[in-house]
């Protein structure tokens, strides 16, 4: 986290205005398309079955029946697993609804949200060439609210994926399974770390939830991931100011884990929330603003003090800013294509870098076995992303 | 004297459509006649001295020596192409053009750009005048033949001999991190703001072509490159570079500073070669040595400057008289002026262009202190080199010094009007 987040909304109206931001809207009215492919979605509780894997690019309308006993949601998603493409929310036990959206030849990844919390069940799919260009359509103004729309579905699917995550978390790390709690650590906090932007925009949830130690003002109690981890890698006197770490009894980790739950369950609340939106600028501005949280805590390896997990953090905050360059990568190409060029193959190297010390699959080194040249090396190829990805906004607008 | 480029979308991505060009430089609006006062290439520069950038030599060499220095060496980004690095030349020389002038780094500057987009210049030199900036844009070694041997920018033949790796000198205790670069930018200035705004500036349009290695701010000149320029002292307390090349002196400059026609490839002819050594002063034990011993390092009298055969500052050093005692010579073999002098090493001569340097201090409660050595030459090989080797195997000095960073540079002659540093270089 950083002490001074970029800001997610803009108090002058005019970049709104100039957006004509009218809030989510669907990218096609369901069902209305003449001769869409056509796929059907059946999903109950741990099942969701696809008529086909496989269609030709073109309209595709997915029907999906829920035959399951909770609500679910049905999201086609880009590949790389986290970028929503379009999503139908809040289907009803029992019944069926459709979705239809022009998507290019590529690989995507389809999901049922039973319960409308956590990863679902996904699974791979592809759409082939047909031999027509699909072309975004619409205007700015509209292919800007369907990016920020799709942007909000991003947001809703990474922290109900948080949920869960950090429950499981929190069982091992309350029932004293702590190797299991420092393998789970950095990979939950990835769903946190992919939208921090958004997360830090609810004013008193970051700091409860993700404070470091550091950051806490005298007389204000630490809670949260931090504090957590702290006790999960208790460092010895010599590294922690001279002060003997004291563990934490059984009944402060259920308290902080507590905590923990009620925080991320209210940061869920808040994104689910009717009312919820993201302003193109606050996704535009993530983007760098998730790369400004690389720059000012995980190349300094202070974001993970204890753990050392920054490569975790890292990958996750690039994965963040990669979404949400993409969400509006369609709409900067047309107006500054030479932006968006420098942008692609600063993003690309970076993410080879990254690549080359592992995965969130695979694991990344202790950030403490980097050597100087290998941290520079970083923090120079994230200054290099930085300084076009931090032009996103004016691009947008121009 | 205006650099009529533009940069390229890369150096300041926010220029696009804002038609920045030959036009606008061109016609020079925006320069305040305060903020653009013509300043000769020689005499006491002032706050409202301004260098042109552009010229047949690079300003910043024989320039009257300025206040204050922020000297950065760069790496070139691992994948850049050399039309990358060519574009980042033409962006470095358009800034440049501009901030010598005092202008900010673009037409929309600091604040006249989007409200939605980071400034193109960072602004803390808004309202500064040019202050005598001058900006020296140089190619180290590893420019054409790379660390590990590889060509990176098909430059490997074009190498001139001149730019020698430097040897180890006896006693060098070299810190990698404060040494070599490929490329380097010298930003001289009266106002250290204006020095700093300027590498801070040229270091943001690198981003993604090439990135800081080391940089080092100097607070004080410790030697005078024209004639009306008092000699300054070092941190030692000395006059410092009393028998220095100056800029009227045309014949030394012309014999010992400027690469000429046919001395290596013809795209340094009117270049120079710049060493910078980063040299650690042990003050403490320095400050406690007697005012005898310090003069007799030295080989000049610590007030006045003359050397201790006699006569006044200016007075030419005779290593052939003796001590008044008659016990050997007055000027020691072993110190600092017998050893460097001209006449020790066959007429040659180096302009010396040093700062003072305090970086804190140690972890031992020492102040970090020194001198950050630049000299500027024709070849290396003749005239750094040996002065150097004879300086390090025996100058009574060494027991005060630590020589901790190390560089050279070839220089390129000035950019042409509407040209770039480096141009023949790439042609």
């Amino acid at each position: 986290m950083t002490a001074r987040p970029r800001p997610l909304a803009l108090g002058a109206g005019a970049l709104l205005a100039a957006l004509a931001l009218t809030g989510c809207v669907a990218n096609a009215p369901a069902g209305s398309t003449a001769g869409a492919t056509t796929v059907a979605v059946e999903g109950n509780g741990d099942a969701c079955t696809v008529s086909t894997t496989s269609v030709p690019s073109g309209p595709v309308t997915f029907t999906m029946t829920n035959a399951g006993t909770d609500a679910t949601e049905f999201e086609l998603l880009a590949s790389d697993g986290l970028r929503i493409v379009s999503e139908k929310e809040n289907i009803g036990p029992g019944t069926t609804a459709s979705l239809t959206v022009a998507v290019p030849a590529g690989d995507y990844v389809t999901a049922c949200i039973p319960g409308l919390v956590g990863q679902g069940v996904r699974a791979p799919f592809t759409v082939t060439d047909s031999g027509t260009a699909v072309e975004p359509t619409g205007s700015d103004a509209e292919r800007i609210d369907a990016a920020a729309a799709a942007y909000v579905g991003y947001v809703r699917d990474q922290v109900g994926q948080l949920v869960p995550a950090t429950q499981e978390f929190l069982d091992a790390y309350t029932t004293g399974d702590d190797a299991r709690a420092r393998e789970l650590y950095p990979t939950t906090r990835a769903f946190y770390e992919r939208i921090e932007p958004v997360a830090e925009s609810f004013g008193d949830l970051d700091p409860k939830i993700d404070f470091r130690e550091a950051d806490v003002e005298e007389g204000t109690e630490w809670t949260g991931w931090h504090r957590i981890e702290k006790d999960l890698w208790q460092p010895d006197a010599a590294d922690d100011g001279g002060a003997t770490y004291v563990p934490l009894t059984a009944d402060e980790r259920a308290r902080y884990a507590a905590q923990l739950t009620s925080d991320t369950a209210e940061l869920h609340d808040a994104v689910t929330a009717d009312d919820f939106t993201v302003g193109i600028d606050a996704i535009s501005n993530g983007a760098v603003g998730l790369m400004d949280e690389v720059a000012t805590g995980k190349i300094t390896g202070e974001e993970e003090i204890w753990s050392h997990t920054d490569l975790w953090d890292f990958q996750a905050n690039l994965e963040g800013a990669r979404v949400a360059y993409e969400g509006v990568r369609d709409v900067v190409v047309e107006k500054d294509p030479d932006l968006v060029d420098d942008v692609d193959a600063r993003l690309g190297s970076l993410e080879t870098l990254l690549a080359s010390y592992g995965s969130l699959e695979s694991g990344f080194p202790s950030y403490t076995d980097l050597t100087d040249a290998d941290k520079k090396s970083l923090s120079d190829a994230v200054n290099a992303l930085s300084e076009p990805l931090s032009r996103l906004t004016s691009a947008l607008v121009s | 004297m205006t650099d009529e480029r533009g940069l390229s979308r890369r150096g300041l991505l926010g220029l696009l459509g804002t038609g920045v060009g030959a036009g606008v430089l061109g016609a020079g609006v925006g320069i305040g006649a305060d903020r653009a006062v013509q300043a000769h290439a020689t005499g006491t520069s002032g706050a409202s001295a301004s260098y042109p950038f552009a010229g047949r030599h690079q300003s910043g060499i024989t320039t009257a020596a300025q206040d204050r220095l922020h000297f950065a060496a760069f790496d070139v980004a691992a994948g850049t192409t050399r039309d990358d690095l060519v574009e980042l030349l033409q962006d470095w020389s358009a800034a440049a053009a501009r901030l010598t002038r005092g202008l900010d780094v673009s037409e929309a500057g600091a604040v006249g750009g989007s409200p939605l987009a980071p400034p193109d210049d960072t602004g803390e030199a808004l309202g500064l005048p040019a202050a005598g900036l001058t900006i020296t844009i140089g190619f180290g070694p590893t420019l054409f033949t790379a660390a590990d041997g590889t060509d990176r920018f098909g430059l490997a033949d074009r190498r001139p001999a001149a730019l020698v790796d430097l040897p180890h000198f006896s006693g060098d205790q070299l810190v990698d991190a404060q040494s070599g670069g490929d490329l380097c930018v010298q930003a001289c200035s009266d106002d250290p703001q204006v020095a700093v705004h300027a590498v801070r500036n040229l270091s943001r349009i690198a981003f993604g072509r090439a990135s800081l290695r080391w940089s080092q701010l100097g607070f004080g000149r410790t030697s005078s490159t024209t004639r009306g320029q008092s000699t300054p002292r070092n941190l030692f307390g000395f006059k410092d570079g009393t028998a220095n090349v100056r800029a009227e002196d045309t014949a030394a400059v012309a014999a010992g500073v400027w690469a000429a026609a046919g001395d290596g490839p013809g795209w340094m002819t009117d270049g120079s070669y710049l060493v910078a050594r980063k040299i650690r002063m042990t003050i403490e034990t320095w400050d406690h040595a007697s005012l005898q011993e310090q003069q007799t390092v030295i080989g000049r009298d610590k007030g006045e400057g003359a050397p201790l055969s006699g006569g006044t500052e200016s007075t030419a050093p005779d290593f052939a008289a003796t001590s008044a005692d008659g016990s050997g010579p007055a000027i020691a073999v072993d110190s600092h002026v017998a050893l460097a002098h001209p006449d020790h090493h066959g007429g040659a001569t180096l302009l010396r262009r040093g700062y003072n340097f305090v970086d804190g201090n140690d972890d031992l409660g020492r102040l970090a202190a020194g001198l950050f050595f630049i000299a500027y030459q024709r070849d290396p090989r003749t005239q750094f080199v040996p002065i150097q080797t004879a300086l390090a195997r025996s100058d009574r000095m060494n027991e005060y010094v630590k020589h901790v960073g190390s560089a050279i540079f070839a220089v390129p002659p000035g950019a042409r009007d509407g040209g770039w540093v480096g141009e023949g270089l790439f042609a």
